[in-house]
């Protein structure tokens, strides 16, 4: 770990120009997987600018019936909120499903979003990675792969975007709000991560020295039956080999409307465009959902060791609509 | 003197209990040294080759940094253990061994200067892929590697049934909580005291004096209480002696924690293993012929031959035809070392997973084929047993569980989502013992203390010795002052071989026979050896009994109960016991389903090398566990008739889940973890 600076911004404008004006700066909010990579000397910011206090903590309901989650929420918190609890509910699951009691309770919303990609390789400074150091090369693609991607990686990186809130809020059409140096932007969760493409280096779209401030979710009514399902190696605390966040509305005999996205499997949350279009108007049935599940996975190209990753997601998308449709 | 109740049995708290959980017990690394500095060792990125340069003036020119050694300017050594020659060439021999190590005034300034040490190599082409195949495999050294007893082909030529199958380990870390750490203090350059991490503080401080040209009693080696260890503290590793190497150089205390990454590769861990058993029977599922034979892997730096898979298979079960075999391949790898159960833990998957097979092929309830397979005499030795619980094991542990009704036949059960299934699988473990004194003195008032350098890593060594001597003494526990855990203490062997408590525990009663006896104010006295030794095969057996659940659409495995029935002599305090028997299940459990330390062939490393991605049975994935035990009599092992429970509760305990697995699912995976891609792929 090499030495650093440390500097509290109090509000987002001033945190946006104590680290917008460094290129060695970086926002530390709960520090959980910012410090680690320190520690492992794989992130070497000089200056850290603390933005614990600089966005709000507040979960508020908004006049349109969304919700507005404020950056500095804890993951804790945010999984315990009443409103989140009851009306998407998928979104508490998933942040239940995540880390530990003790890094929840200090793992940001905003945060949350900014964690990098997972591979061992990455997390090794000793071994190629184009993430960490560009050009140096993939160790993973002929190595130890057997939890990354399957979906929508490059030759570059096969690395996973590890979160599973994401994958919820993915689910639910969240838009991520920043601010800038230029102002404010909105973002949608689905294109706030990025694919590997050449560019594995970043793993979202955010600009230096942007700031998150909030994440709001729309009205969402389909959201208050949803679920999130998560697959892992063991029952608590190992990241997803594949997870899934779904709703599903039926009305009729016949699929309204129906979210899913994926988690594990992509450089980003991976919302199940494809799988939705096939569903939608159609009888649901498990022979349809399986049949959706292919029309998504179809385009999966898997590693050498991670190819069961495209059947245990196929069969957890089945089983997570088969459950909520049998609720319904 | 009090009036004392016997405690030896009792279920009594830990001694140490209120200590641990205020904070107050000491580790290595919280002893307060004044003046003392902070060393961080530089790792090897190559598996093999040689160092060509080491620039270290980065390093040296922060503030604060005291000095770094490398191998041109480290002290010389004169140990020829070639694991503890640290820094002694510019040979590479495996990856993640230490090449030079910064002090400084500080952690955070050693931490940073180590980054910044440049190592440049000529590397040369590594091996390091264990296989069956290799032309080069080796057997091992030690006696009894092998074994050949009757007419084995004979033996297989009159089977109505043969189960031929190989079944392979993973490399496993051993991932004790309390990383390794040492603080080495110099007093002149013949006087150094090691606060140290370790199971047996005589063995650090015989080769510490020895790497240093000292004698024993000029090292003092002090390690009261100490967080796991698991077997990767028993023997003397290179950190140890390089602190003390780098106080040396730099004239003041110096402290030195192993990061976990650095525990991969600088500690040991259990060596993968390639096993073929062979097993033919009649139709009555009785055992014609046994064959078991083992490749393991050990590094080119040095041997170990603890991990002798196929050595339980001697014993287990009855027959007169049986062959064993052990070959290693020698690898440019780090040493590996013990871990909890060696060899049991890895043989008995492979030959409970067999009997399994067997008794599925000859459609046999499978704890049936094991007690109609019940030697009298120990097959091996030919002596009879000094006690052998193993089929009053299987009968309780089966009553216990509700074993029946079941199905041979796999694939039975679908509860909801949920393909449920039922494993068993047996159990044996060595129960020995070896060297220890014990002095006791009597402190006036009915008090006495008690000294031995024993070694609690967490066991309940501190209450079950004090509990020992408060017996043999007739005062209670109140009136003994236990002291442990420091090479200025009486010679004791070190926790080990489940046979810490049996050893350390007969000594403390030859000293109190001898007290009384010589009506003495102080007596020292050996365990001596068992003169029983020659005259019984002496075990604690055990049975495993498991119910795995397996989601039908993910092919997650859960294992919501599990029941052990041991044997295992005089329980000595019934609180304790049941924690290292929970422990080693767990340790079974977690074996079975998740452990495995993954070699990227490319660099010669393990690049799983954290908690995150290293995965440890978690308290989500351990339910019900029901530990139990019989009642033994075991007048023959050691004055308190008791065995080592340490590790008995791992061996057999993979097997039972693997066999439930396979009674769940119909699928049947021999090479451990199983991982839901194993079963997902079968289908």
């Amino acid at each position: 770990m090499r030495p650093f600076r440390y500097e509290r911004a109090h509000d987002a404008a001033a945190a946006v120009e104590l680290c917008g004006r460094e290129p060695g700066a970086a926002f530390l909010a709960g520090g959980t997987n910012l410090v680690d990579l320190m520690k492992l000397d794989v992130e070497r910011p000089e200056l850290l600018v603390d933005i614990t206090r600089a966005t709000s903590d507040r979960i508020e309901s908004l006049p349109d019936g969304g919700v507005r989650i404020g950056a500095a929420v804890r993951n804790s918190d945010l999984a315990a909120d009443p409103v989140i609890r009851e009306r998407y509910p998928a979104l508490s699951q998933a942040l239940l499903s995540g880390a530990t009691y003790q890094l929840r309770n200090l793992a940001t919303t905003g945060g949350n979003l900014m964690q990098r990609t997972r591979c061992v390789y990455f997390q090794d400074v000793t071994k190629p990675c184009n993430k960490r150091t560009p050009g140096s090369g993939c160790a993973a693609r002929e190595g130890y792969h057997r939890g990354l991607a399957v979906l929508g990686h490059s030759q570059s990186c096969v690395a996973t975007q590890p979160s599973d809130m994401a994958v919820a809020l993915a689910a639910f059409d969240a838009v991520v709000r920043v601010q800038g140096a230029a102002g404010t932007r909105k973002v949608p969760l689905t294109e706030f991560h990025r694919l590997p493409g050449d560019e594995p280096q970043r793993d979202t779209v955010l600009e230096h020295g942007e700031l998150i401030v909030a994440v709001d979710l729309p009205s969402l009514p389909i959201a208050a039956r949803s679920r999130y399902r998560k697959v892992r190696d063991r029952a608590s605390y190992a990241f997803a080999l594949v997870s899934v966040a779904a709703a599903i509305d039926v009305d009729d005999g016949v699929v309204r409307d129906v979210r899913i996205a994926l988690g594990g499997v992509a450089h980003k949350p991976w919302r199940a465009t494809r799988a939705e279009e096939a569903l939608r108007g159609a009888k649901p049935a498990e022979e349809l959902f399986a049949r959706a599940a292919d029309a998504e996975l179809e385009r999966a190209t898997p590693l050498p060791a991670n190819g069961f990753k495209v059947a245990l997601a196929r069969n957890t998308i089945v089983r997570t609509l088969l459950d909520l449709v049998e609720q319904l | 003197m009090s009036t004392a109740q016997p405690v030896v049995g009792a279920p009594v708290d830990r001694v140490d209990g209120p200590l641990k959980v205020t904070g107050a017990a000491r580790y290595a690394y919280e002893h307060p040294v004044r003046d003392v500095a902070y060393a961080v060792g530089v790792l090897s990125t190559i598996a093999k080759g040689r160092i060509v340069a080491v620039d270290v003036s980065a390093a040296r020119a922060l503030d604060g940094v005291l000095g770094v050694l490398w191998h041109e300017n480290a002290p010389r050594l004169q140990t020829d253990d070639a694991e503890l020659q640290v820094l002694q060439s510019d040979a590479v021999a495996f990856c993640g061994q230490f090449v030079a190590v910064v002090v400084a005034a500080t952690p955070q300034i050693a931490r940073h200067a180590a980054a910044l040490v440049e190592v440049r190599y000529v590397q040369e082409p590594h091996d390091v892929v264990l296989s069956a195949d290799r032309s080069d495999l080796d057997v091992p050294p030690g006696e009894d590697v092998d074994s050949d007893d009757g007419d084995v082909e004979a033996g297989r030529a009159q089977a109505s049934v043969i189960v031929d199958r190989t079944y392979t380990t993973p490399a496993e870390h051993n991932n004790p909580i309390e990383a390794h750490a040492t603080i080495a203090i110099w007093e002149g350059v013949d006087r150094l005291t090691l606060y140290d991490s370790n199971q047996g503080s005589h063995n650090i401080r015989d080769d510490v004096a020895d790497a240093f040209g000292l004698e024993g009693e000029q090292v003092r080696v002090i390690s009261p209480y100490v967080g796991g260890a698991f077997g990767s503290k028993l023997f003397t590793h290179a950190h140890v002696v390089l602190t003390a190497m780098a106080a040396r150089a730099v004239q003041r205390p110096v402290k030195l924690e192993l990061t976990r990454r650095q525990m991969f590769s600088l500690v040991g861990y259990r060596t993968p293993t390639i096993q073929r058993v062979n097993l033919a029977a009649d139709d009555d599922g009785r055992l014609t012929a046994i064959e078991h034979h083992v490749v393991l892997q050990v590094s080119m730096l040095k041997d170990l031959t603890e991990d002798l898979a196929a050595r339980p298979t001697r014993m287990m079960y009855a027959g007169p035809n049986r062959r064993t075999s052990h070959r290693v391949a020698r690898l440019d790898l780090p040493p590996p070392t013990i871990m909890r159960a060696p060899g049991e833990a890895q043989g008995s998957f492979a030959l409970e997973s067999a009997m399994d097979e067997l008794a599925i092929e000859c459609g046999i309830d499978p704890v049936e084929l094991r007690i109609r397979n019940e030697p009298g005499t120990d097959p091996d030795s030919g002596l009879p047993f000094s006690s052998r619980g193993l089929v009053e094991c299987l009968k309780q542990g089966a009553e216990r569980f509700g074993w029946q009704p079941r199905d041979v036949a796999p694939h039975g059960r679908l509860e909801g989502r949920w393909l449920v299934g039922t494993g068993v699988a047996a159990s044996a473990y060595p129960a020995g013992r070896g060297q220890a004194t014990a002095t006791i003195r009597a402190a006036g008032g009915g008090r006495y203390h008690v000294q031995i350098d024993a070694s609690d890593i967490g066991t309940g060594a501190w209450t079950v010795l004090t509990q020992i001597a408060a017996d043999a003494l007739e005062v209670g526990i109140d009136d003994v002052t236990l002291e442990i855990g420091d090479s200025a203490l009486p010679r004791a062997r070190a926790a080990g071989g489940s046979q810490g408590t049996a050893s350390w525990g007969t000594a403390i009663v030859h000293a109190t026979r001898k007290l009384r006896e010589e009506n003495a104010s102080e007596a020292t006295a050996d365990a001596g050896d068992n003169p029983y030794t020659d005259q019984y095969a002496m075990y604690a057996h055990g049975a495993q009994f498991v119910e795995v659940r397996v989601d039908a659409d993910t092919r997650e495995v859960r294992v919501p109960r599990m029941v052990g029935v041991f044997a295992v002599g005089r329980v000595l305090n019934a609180k304790t016991t049941r924690s290292q028997l929970l422990g080693g299940m767990t340790w079974g459990l977690s074996m079975a389903l998740l452990e495995e330390s993954v070699l990227d062939a490319r660099y010669g490393d393990c690049v799983n090398d954290d908690l995150a991605e290293y995965h440890v049975a978690v308290n989500a994935d351990v339910a019900e566990i029901d530990v139990g035990w019989i009642d033994e009599d075991d007048p023959y092992v050691n004055p308190m008739g008791a065995k080592g429970v340490g590790e008995i509760g791992i061996v057999g305990t993979a097997a039972a889940v693997a066999n439930a697995v396979h009674h769940a699912t119909g699928v049947r995976v021999r090479d451990l973890p199983i991982t839901l891609d194993k079963l997902l792929r079968a289908d």
